[in-house]
């Protein structure tokens, strides 16, 4: 029953940073935990790149070298019915250049919670289909430096997401795909004035929103679960960093990434589960080109206790 | 089934909330301003004390054509038949022109600046390309408007402007052509009528002192420039204020004016001021034969010094022997125990730095792609000077002595950086990683102190009640570079004391130009 519990890759600590929100609960897998299900753990994220794109220009920056992203999350999941399941997290996150003189910044970034509601259940030939709804928000837990790209730990806006997702199984393979809109609230900075495209007389800044969308397939077995997954956040708006500018929160961030993820659920000890991921950046704009590893362990607890154990295990499937 | 009802009523407010949810339009502190509308005209101030002109007439202003005259009833129809046709897009120039001439034009400038504060990115063998002002649109592109550049475009234009606007109204009084509307009382009007004669407009006066300065200053972008000062000058028309002869001859008495600030720009030895291999090497040789530490540059790959003989710029009012006199004495030693202790302080600021801090830091750090602490001493003296409605003469020259006192500012700081050729805190400890960028120059004296104490002390004799509170920017903005470990105690103290010293040229200007 362990697998229910909806862990995630952070694939976005491919970013610059994990600014588009540590969505690790992945409210973007069909996996759901049971009723009254309850799951927890940490999940440690290692993300670095020497190499971004600057706007559409990929270029390397000696003075500031590679940049080294880490966080620790912990999230917690439950489940509110074997169809709506409820998602919380929070990570710290800490930032280094390996060159140049700028400092590196540490905090506890976002906050976020989603709801995950598995809408329709049907058969369709051999396998099965569901079809999923997604809502969640994040928000800052503290005030954080947001005008410090590549080197701050978040980007500070408030995120409400949408998703929609369908998932297709048949024999444990599986496949995936959501779609997702964030929209993302105004932020302000540290400074009174900046220049986007022109000059601002303000501390607020405008935060485009942006889509997401994911594929993600493999098998999805009683104990393993090993996808593979791409990924793709696009910045609905912003703008593109000029030549050797710096960036800014609100630039036109994209990123298109590949990766892998796996969960094993210890066999003879099935509240424990351990999940590793890794991702890769193809091709961005406005970001670092992130390779992005994350290794988590969690356990999972019932409260009430009116499901057999091994019970919840089919409604993955 | 009830329960899933629920939960999709619980979707449908979340969607709702996310599509109505705040508005992301952004104000600016400067949008929707009120028109100006001067508590006193300053109808005298073809008195004043110009900054180069040798007097009011150096360049002669034809009288106009009388307001009896056919060809003038033809100017005010001009402007009734634009009236006619005015779109809400004119409506907008207008309330943004109505704000003031010479505020709008410095926040171009502003613009400009922060455009053009961009480092250039190094050739593949590792050396650093320089900007050609003859070929503006090729990369890098000109100017890299940084601190020095920026202080001597915002003074050189500023002082046009207010030479221009001193001639300007020296005519105004000379010929006293009534403004249209009182010509016509039927016209309508979309600013504060005033008494001040219309002829030559004090727009349009600004307009082509700024477009001539621009041009020069920021010759790839003459486009936006010329567009800018076309809406201006349809913006005085639309709103009634000014005929179109009145516009012209603004222009180009403006034009002519700034000519010479132009002439004078192109021989104030800026150019060269980047100077070459031989004078770099020559710092760092000349400070080692003194027994210090050389600076060197903490950039991969090593860029050289920025501006090492901006100090021998000519400023627009102190001569060379004043600004001499102005150099503050040497940093400590680089081997003393003195320097060993500063460098240990800025070690500690930066590992102690708080939120608050790092705020500070970031306020006041206006490094690349922003308007550079002259342009943001600028943006506050701009948004004070909203509050006062002075006169577009009277703005001019404010403006024009805050930013003389922020170039000679530029000047002394930059000529005490390189007579001493100071390294910065990270280089003499490699383990102080700070909070903003480290500016490629040498650290004594600080520029960020210097440029904020010369422009506090002066705009604390404009407005003496809030001259208690620019001191204390001055000296946050000063605080603010130790607090990122980019400057020593000394760099600030120093740089404040120069600062202030510099600013008191403009005071005592000020007080004998007969516009206080």
């Amino acid at each position: 029953m362990q697998r229910k519990h909806i862990l995630g890759f952070l694939c976005l600590l491919a970013f610059w940073i994990p600014k588009q929100k540590i969505q690790a609960q992945t409210e973007w897998d069909a996996i759901m935990m049971n009723k009254n299900q309850f799951c927890i753990g940490p999940m440690y994220t290692h993300s670095s790149w020497t190499n971004y794109w600057e706007g559409t220009l990929k270029r390397e920056n000696l003075n500031i070298g590679r940049i080294t992203t880490q966080s620790v999350m912990l999230m917690a999941n439950y489940g509110i019915t074997d169809n709506l399941n409820i998602m919380v997290a929070a990570p710290y996150v800490w930032t280094e250049a390996s060159a140049g003189t700028l400092g590196g910044l540490s905090g506890v970034q976002d906050i976020s919670a989603f709801v995950k509601w598995k809408a329709i259940r049907t058969n369709l030939g051999k396998g099965k289909l569901s079809v999923f709804a997604v809502g969640g928000i994040s928000t800052p837990l503290s005030d954080y430096v947001i005008d410090y790209l590549p080197l701050s730990i978040g980007l500070g806006s408030t995120n409400l997401t949408a998703r929609g997702m369908a998932d297709f199984i048949q024999d444990s393979w599986t496949v995936t795909g959501s779609a997702a809109y964030v929209h993302r609230s105004n932020v302000t900075i540290d400074r009174n004035a900046y220049f986007d495209t022109e000059i601002r007389y303000t501390n607020e800044v405008q935060m485009p929103d942006a889509a997401q969308f994911q594929l993600r397939g493999g098998y999805r077995g009683k104990y393993l679960i090993a996808e593979a997954l791409f990924t793709n956040w696009t910045t609905l708006g912003g703008f593109d960093m000029t030549r050797n500018n710096m960036p800014f929160p609100s630039n036109r961030m994209n990123a298109t990434t590949a990766g892998l993820y796996v969960k094993y659920t210890v066999k003879n000890h099935t509240n424990l589960s351990v999940l590793g991921s890794a991702n890769f950046t193809l091709a961005g704009r406005n970001m670092g080109q992130a390779n992005a590893y994350s290794a988590g362990i969690f356990y999972a607890f019932y409260f009430g206790g009116q499901k057999g154990k091994n019970q919840s295990i089919k409604s993955a499937q | 089934m009830k329960k899933t009802i629920n939960i999709q009523n619980i979707f449908l407010v979340a969607m709702i909330a996310m599509a109505c949810s705040c508005s992301k339009g952004i104000e600016e502190r400067t949008d929707g301003l009120p028109p100006l509308n001067p508590v006193r005209a300053d109808q005298d101030a073809g008195t004043w004390t110009p900054i180069l002109l040798t007097g009011p007439t150096e360049f002669t202003v034809a009288a106009p054509i009388s307001t009896a005259s056919p060809d003038y009833r033809i100017q005010i129809n001009e402007i009734k038949s634009m009236q006619s046709r005015m779109t809400e897009a004119d409506k907008k120039l207008v309330e943004y022109w109505s704000a003031g001439a010479v505020l709008r034009w410095n926040e171009i400038m502003r613009e400009l600046v922060a455009l053009h504060n961009l480092p250039p990115y190094q050739n593949d063998d590792g050396t650093y390309p320089f900007p050609d002002p003859n070929n503006p649109l090729a990369y890098p592109l000109f100017p890299f408007a940084n601190p020095p550049y920026a202080a001597r475009a915002y003074a050189y234009t500023a002082a046009a402007q207010y030479d221009a606007l001193v001639a300007g109204y020296y005519y105004k009084d000379e010929y006293k052509r009534p403004a249209p509307y009182v010509v016509d009382s039927t016209l309508q009007v979309m600013v504060p009528k005033t008494t001040l004669p219309s002829y030559p407009s004090e727009d349009a006066v600004v307009a082509g002192a700024a477009v001539e300065m621009l041009t020069l200053l920021f010759p790839g972008d003459q486009d936006f420039i010329r567009q800018k000062a076309e809406e201006h000058k349809k913006a005085r028309m639309l709103a009634g204020a000014n005929v179109r002869s009145d516009i012209e001859a603004g222009e180009a008495l403006g034009r002519s004016v700034a000519r010479k600030f132009v002439s004078r720009a192109r021989t104030d030895r800026a150019g060269v001021a980047a100077g070459n291999q031989a004078v770099w090497t020559k710092l760092e040789e000349d400070t080692k034969a003194r027994g210090e530490i050389p600076w060197i540059s903490l950039e991969t790959p090593k860029r050289p010094p920025m501006l090492p003989l901006f100090g021998k710029v000519r400023s627009l009012m102190l001569d060379s022997l004043t600004l001499v006199s102005l150099r503050p004495g040497p940093p400590p030693s680089t081997s003393s125990d003195q320097m060993k202790a500063e460098t240990e302080e800025v070690y500690q600021a930066i590992k102690k730095a708080s939120r608050d801090d790092i705020a500070i830091v970031h306020n006041w750090a206006d490094g690349v792609g922003t308007y550079t602490p002259p342009g943001h001493w600028n943006a506050i003296a701009a948004e004070d000077f909203i509050r006062q409605d002075f006169s577009e003469v009277r703005w001019a020259r404010n403006m024009a002595l805050l930013n003389i006192a922020m170039m000679d500012a530029a000047i002394v700081c930059w000529d005490a950086k390189y007579t001493y050729f100071n390294p910065r805190p990270s280089q003499l400890n490699a383990a102080i990683k700070t909070s903003t960028g480290t500016p490629n120059f040498p650290a004594y004296i600080s520029g960020h102190s210097t440029f904020s104490a010369a422009a506090a002390a002066f705009l604390g004799h404009i407005l003496p009640e809030k001259a208690a509170a620019y001191s204390a920017m001055a000296q946050e903005a000063s605080r603010s570079r130790l607090l990122g470990g980019i400057h020593y105690r000394s760099d600030c103290e120093v740089g404040l004391q120069v600062g202030t010293n510099v600013g008191s040229y403009c005071i005592q200007r000020a007080k004998t130009d007969g516009a206080d």
